[in-house]
């Protein structure tokens, strides 16, 4: 069970709402995907949102509304856009997500920690799209951050857990959920943030960009239940050296 | 000296410098049109899905005090000028929005006297009430002058090059500010400086050799993001088209090389927007939307007072894909795209 501010979500998958053909398919692959937790641009809403088709999908779906304030450069702009998003969505759950450099989109940890804290004194639920930096996401949980969003690779990227070494440490240090955000291109490499650790993953371009979204879904919600099953079933210890089955020194007391 | 398939083979995992830029535009790499049209439809959509965003040109006037051989603006031409009045954007602006755009362009020849600041100021405070997304392609301006319009939502400035060849420059700019080619070129340092968020650069194929109009372009580009590492940047390739009094060029570009610069900057910039207008014909846009284009407009009128108004005749060129915005959306969902109306905050701006 994931528990996230005292909600709980038998779903570790969370996914995203851009990218897809066309607003049918999102919701197709979102619903086989088995997420309960969906972010979605508040960029992207229409303001008049009742015509907004995405969002009629996703209330279709009964899912959890997570919206993200991508587009926002400054701790400034990301608290603006929240507070709309708490507005139009009546949710006061909010993906921080600033990015400044529009190029690889990687989060600014010095906006992202300010804009946290003030968003956390604003009574929001505060999950923020973060380097993997363990000292930065320890930063975020002592400001009241409810989870906390290491990159993988950048957003999009496919390349998988680039930064690995430190999610371990991320993991290791962290008492509120770590959800790995970004990178994620493959199943295997969901699986291996979940064999790391990670509380949940977060995949939007892989599933989205597949050749085939719905079934692509499919097969990130197969693998992060058999990640976790794996988990819970406990990984036999692996070893960089071959243990010999019959002692090499069983011999010394029968000489 | 790599291969040009080894170079398209590195692209998007690798990041291609202007030497493999050069190489992707060489008449070589047309025979590899294909292999390049298939790995810059793959690097689009893994960078911004199937989706395409889609915005409309808001002509606010067409006076201008230069003299441009391309422009059917140009003042020597005997058109009959207009400038919208605050009366007549918003009619525009209520034509459009029941269309169902939110990021619009707004566009004039250049007049700083008529059409200067003051105007600026009033036209954003009406456009504003209608779109979120307002981008700007107008005389280049000071960076005080687009710091100020940015506070009232401006959010991307376009500001074309047409050349930077000089003496091409010199031989297609005849009168008016637009002469000085420095105070152009520097235009995206100060537009960057002023924290826009989008500059959207481009050359006007057909004033010069296009190859090395592209590659300077991409040069440009390049310093720009070296310098100014918070800035959006876009590009777009526009053909001449025929106007009032317009040239006939021996640059013109066909349609094979069309497609061969926008899948060689979409190999040699993975993240960078491309645009494309109504310049092209239909069925040439249908099959350039999967290959590398991120925005388009849709059912453009290109004389001022168009959309309300459709019988008024004082266009700036002749757009060649006359379908409605709701014919194209149409289109795109046919070809899997999803039409993006909204993609913008007015709170970023």
């Amino acid at each position: 069970m994931l528990r996230i501010d005292n909600q709980n979500f038998s779903s570790h998958l969370l996914t995203g709402t851009g990218k897809f053909a066309n607003a049918g398919l999102m919701s197709e692959a979102i619903k086989a995907s088995g997420s309960e937790l969906v972010t979605l641009a508040l960029k992207r809403i229409e303001q008049a949102h009742q015509q907004d088709t995405t969002l009629r999908e996703l209330k279709k779906l009964g899912v959890r509304l997570l919206p993200n304030t991508s587009g926002a450069k400054t701790a400034k702009e990301a608290v603006l856009a929240a507070q709309l998003a708490r507005d139009i969505l009546d949710t006061n759950w909010v993906k921080l997500e600033i990015h400044p450099d529009p190029k690889y989109l990687l989060p600014d940890p010095v906006e992202t920690l300010q804009a946290a804290k003030a968003l956390v004194a604003k009574g929001f639920v505060v999950l923020p799209y973060c380097p993997a930096d363990p000292t930065l996401c320890l930063r975020l949980q002592e400001v009241g951050c409810a989870a906390v969003m290491p990159l993988g690779s950048p957003i999009g990227s496919n390349q998988g857990l680039q930064t690995r070494d430190f999610l371990r440490i991320i993991v290791e240090q962290s008492q509120v959920p770590v959800i790995v955000d970004a990178g994620i291109g493959a199943p295997s490499h969901a699986a291996e943030a979940f064999e790391i650790g990670a509380d949940a993953v977060l995949v939007n371009t892989a599933i989205a960009t597949a050749g085939d979204p719905v079934a692509m879904a499919k097969a990130f919600r197969l693998t992060c239940d058999a990640a976790l099953l794996a988990r819970q079933a406990q990984l036999a210890p692996s070893k960089s050296q071959a243990q010999a089955s019959s002692p090499l020194t069983g011999f010394l007391g029968a000489v | 000296m790599t291969g040009i398939r080894d170079i398209i083979a590195k692209a998007g995992s690798t990041r291609l410098d202007i030497d493999d830029l050069a190489q992707l535009l060489s008449k070589e790499a047309a025979q590899h049109i294909e292999l390049m049209a298939a790995t810059a439809a793959r690097l689009t959509r893994q960078r911004f899905g199937h989706t395409m965003r889609l915005f409309i040109p808001l002509y606010l006037s067409n006076l201008c005090a230069n003299d441009c051989t391309y422009c059917g603006f140009s003042m020597s031409n005997a058109i009959k000028r207009t400038t919208l009045s605050m009366d007549d954007l918003h009619k525009e602006c209520q034509a459009l929005k029941q269309q169902g755009f939110d990021s619009v362009l707004l566009v004039a020849g250049e007049h700083e006297r008529k059409v200067g600041m003051p105007y600026f100021r009033q036209a954003f405070a009406v456009v504003s009430q209608y779109f979120s997304h307002i981008a700007l392609e107008v005389q280049p301006l000071a960076k005080d002058d687009y710091a100020e319009l940015r506070g009232y939502g401006l959010a991307a400035v376009y500001v074309y090059q047409e050349t930077y060849q000089r003496s091409a420059y010199d031989k297609h700019h005849l009168r008016g500010n637009k002469t000085d080619m420095q105070w152009r070129l520097q235009t995206p340092d100060r537009v960057a400086a002023a924290g826009v968020d989008k500059i959207g650069l481009g050359v006007l194929l057909g004033l010069a050799d296009w190859r090395e109009d592209a590659l300077d372009c991409a040069r440009h580009l390049r310093y720009l993001q070296q310098h100014y590492w918070r800035s959006r940047y876009s590009m777009a390739f526009p053909r001449l088209r025929p106007c009032a009094g317009g040239i006939n060029s021996e640059h013109l570009v066909d349609d094979k090389t069309l497609v061969q610069l926008i899948c060689a900057f979409r190999l040699f910039e993975p993240d960078l927007e491309l645009t494309l207008s109504t310049r092209e014909p239909a069925m040439l846009r249908d099959h350039l939307m999967p290959l590398g284009i991120t925005h388009m407009s849709a059912g453009s009128k290109t004389q001022p007072g168009g959309y309300a108004d459709d019988t008024i005749a004082l266009e700036q060129f002749a757009t060649s894909d006359p379908r409605s915005a709701k014919q194209v959306c149409k289109a795109l969902l046919t070809y899997g795209f999803e039409p993006i109306w909204k993609d913008w905050q007015r709170e970023f701006a």
